[in-house]
């Protein structure tokens, strides 16, 4: 599964990180949804970090197309509130 | 389709469609896309010559700013030194409206600065993706039949329209920045025109109302936390030979 950071670059993660990607996704979506915005940017943080770590970067020259697109790492709690809603940005593993 | 909510991955799916169903002709779809892709890299050149502009002038805003607060801090201390504590009061005000914009202007060139350097990089990745498409779809041209090579050129595009399509959006948040600034770049212009800024000794009568916008906009114990520690520095210091505000270096 190939995931890309806007701004920053692609990552290719194994399909067995899926399930921790969808519940630090969630960490997310709740710290949004409750309003607070401490928790958001630890939290988004914590999502980009580890996909950044337990990913391989993509070279530049590589055309491959994401599943999955996060937003930039700079992203505001503002932003926040209209990015990371209901389901998140990763589904539950199916 | 999952997990394509959020509004970066809508935006940058509706882009990569409407880019790959622009041309009709299968045929031509290659091209067109190798052409877009070229135009595309020139407006991201452009745009980030357009965040250096606008990075310029906020510095050039910030360093004029300096030297205000330079020429207003010797003010005060003539002004202190000649026994008109008044006068060095209102500089020392002036000074601190000022260093509060300064502030504000230099986080927003650093914000600027990390977001063209993120550009520049984004650029870079751009440049790469094309020229590896450009590539790609020769070989793929001469290796497969018309049908099939379409369907995987169009893969490839897909990946090249992903990186444009975020570019731009990176783009759009930097020009949206750039927006805020000027705005902001605009109200410190202002407070330049009302004579803010200005020489104190160059203001004739007319400062009533600036200086009673000022009293509002600086901190009032700041300012006498300056003065106080400015009256110290010339009680032990030997106090200047000048007694007249004219005398001074901001000329």
């Amino acid at each position: 599964m190939i995931v890309r950071i806007s701004g920053e670059g692609q990552y290719r993660l194994d399909e067995s990180h899926h399930s921790k990607l969808d519940e630090l996704d969630n960490a997310v979506v709740m710290a949004v949804d409750g309003g607070d915005e401490d928790g958001f940017h630890a939290s988004f943080e914590e999502l980009l970090q580890f996909v950044r770590s337990n990913g391989e970067h993509l070279a530049d020259e590589d055309l491959a197309a994401s599943a999955h697109i996060l937003p930039p790492a700079d992203l505001s709690f503002p932003e926040a509130g209209e990015e990371f809603t209901g389901d998140g940005l990763i589904p539950e593993p199916s | 389709m999952p997990g394509m909510s959020g509004r970066f991955s809508t935006v940058v799916k509706a882009k990569i469609s409407k880019l790959l169903d622009k041309a009709e002709d299968p045929g031509e779809t290659l091209d067109f896309s190798y052409q877009k892709q070229l135009e595309n890299l020139q407006n991201v050149k452009k745009g980030i010559a357009d965040i250096v502009t606008a990075k310029k002038r906020l510095q050039m805003q910030s360093s004029k700013i300096e030297q205000s607060v330079v020429k207003l801090d010797t003010q005060a201390r003539q002004a202190l030194a000649s026994g008109n504590e008044d006068l060095a009061r209102v500089a020392l005000e002036r000074k601190n409206v000022a260093q509060t914009e300064l502030q504000g202007l230099d986080q927003q060139v650093a914000e600027l600065e990390s977001q063209q350097q993120r550009l520049i990089d984004s650029e870079q990745q751009l440049r790469s993706k094309v020229e590896a498409f450009r590539t790609k779809k020769e070989v793929i041209k001469a290796q497969y039949n018309a049908a099939e090579a379409q369907v995987r050129i169009s893969e490839a595009a897909t990946g090249v329209g992903e990186q444009m399509a975020d570019v731009g959006l990176a783009m759009q948040r930097a020009v949206d920045k750039t927006e805020n600034m000027k705005a902001r770049a605009d109200a410190v212009s202002e407070l330049e025109a009302a004579g803010t800024f200005d020489d104190l000794t160059a203001i004739g009568s007319g400062e009533d109302d600036i200086d009673k916008q000022l009293k509002q906009l600086s901190s009032q114990s700041v300012v006498d936390d300056e003065l106080a520690k400015m009256k110290a520095e010339l009680g032990s210091g030997s106090a200047p030979q000048q007694g007249q505000l004219e005398g001074g270096e901001g000329q």
